[in-house]
């Protein structure tokens, strides 16, 4: 049983694009058979929590500096390269 | 669309093909109809305004029109609630991933939102409507509410 990949997703305040983010990739991610445990949070939590997730998920520019892979995207709100956001976050949960 | 924005969404507050030039005009006289509706406390316009200059919110989306989804700190927030503008001419704010750029924006929707993942439905439509660019057009044609609501419920 594999354990779950930890994916951090977050945005301005913690509330708003996280949240559709959060839910959209939780969505793709099972519907591929993959097992995450997402978690939100503001943008200035991102480096205090990386070091629990194994990839981070931003919607606003975030540090890059942080030891864990960070996708900065906003193809969630607008659908605009979508799929190819869903395969990149998929390739970094499978390395 | 579905029961969320219908249940989010006050006519006095969605301001229809307005004039403004910048986007603290566009998200301060939303803001204000949110506030005399008792959705939000007296400081919820500034907090949206510093708000969207330290963290915007401009989507390009691809098509001719561009969208705003300022919204700010849920202590400012009394009640859920979504207000809207659509406006005449493009007003720019910056890109939420790249705020070195900017946006030209005609279509905003202001959010107070109460808490966290609290209104993921609303949200959620919100999301399919800015990923619907023809929808999104047709919103920006529309002179009067009633059309308006036609068109989100299309979403």
């Amino acid at each position: 049983m594999d354990t779950p990949k930890r994916v951090l997703v977050a945005c301005g305040t913690g509330i708003a694009t996280s949240t559709v983010v959060a839910k959209a990739i939780e969505e793709a991610l099972k519907e591929r058979g993959l097992n995450v445990m997402i978690r939100q949070c503001k943008i200035s939590e991102v480096k205090s929590l990386a070091g629990d997730a194994d990839l981070i998920i931003t919607t606003t520019p975030a540090p890059k500096d942080l030891g864990v892979p960070v996708i900065q995207t906003i193809a969630f709100l607008t659908g605009i390269g979508k799929e190819e956001v869903i395969e990149e976050i998929v390739k970094a949960l499978e390395s | 669309m579905s029961e969320t924005i219908a249940k989010l969404i006050n006519q006095s507050c969605v301001l229809i093909n307005c004039n403004y030039t910048k986007a603290e005009e566009v998200i301060s006289a939303v803001g204000m109809k949110l506030f005399e509706e008792g959705y939000v406390r007296d400081t919820f316009v500034k907090a949206a305004i510093d708000r969207e200059k330290q963290l915007p919110t401009g989507l390009p989306l691809g098509g001719g029109v561009n969208a705003a989804i300022p919204h700010t700190e849920i202590e400012h927030v009394i009640k859920p609630a979504l207000g809207m503008a659509t406006l005449k001419t493009p007003v720019a704010f910056q890109n939420m991933i790249s705020p070195e750029e900017m946006v030209p924006v005609r279509l905003v929707f202001l959010l107070a939102l109460e808490k966290p993942k609290a209104q993921v439905e609303m949200l959620q439509e919100i999301a399919s409507i800015l990923q619907n660019s023809v929808l999104v057009e047709e919103l920006l044609n529309e002179n009067t509410y009633e059309g308006i609501i036609q068109r989100l419920k299309q979403a």
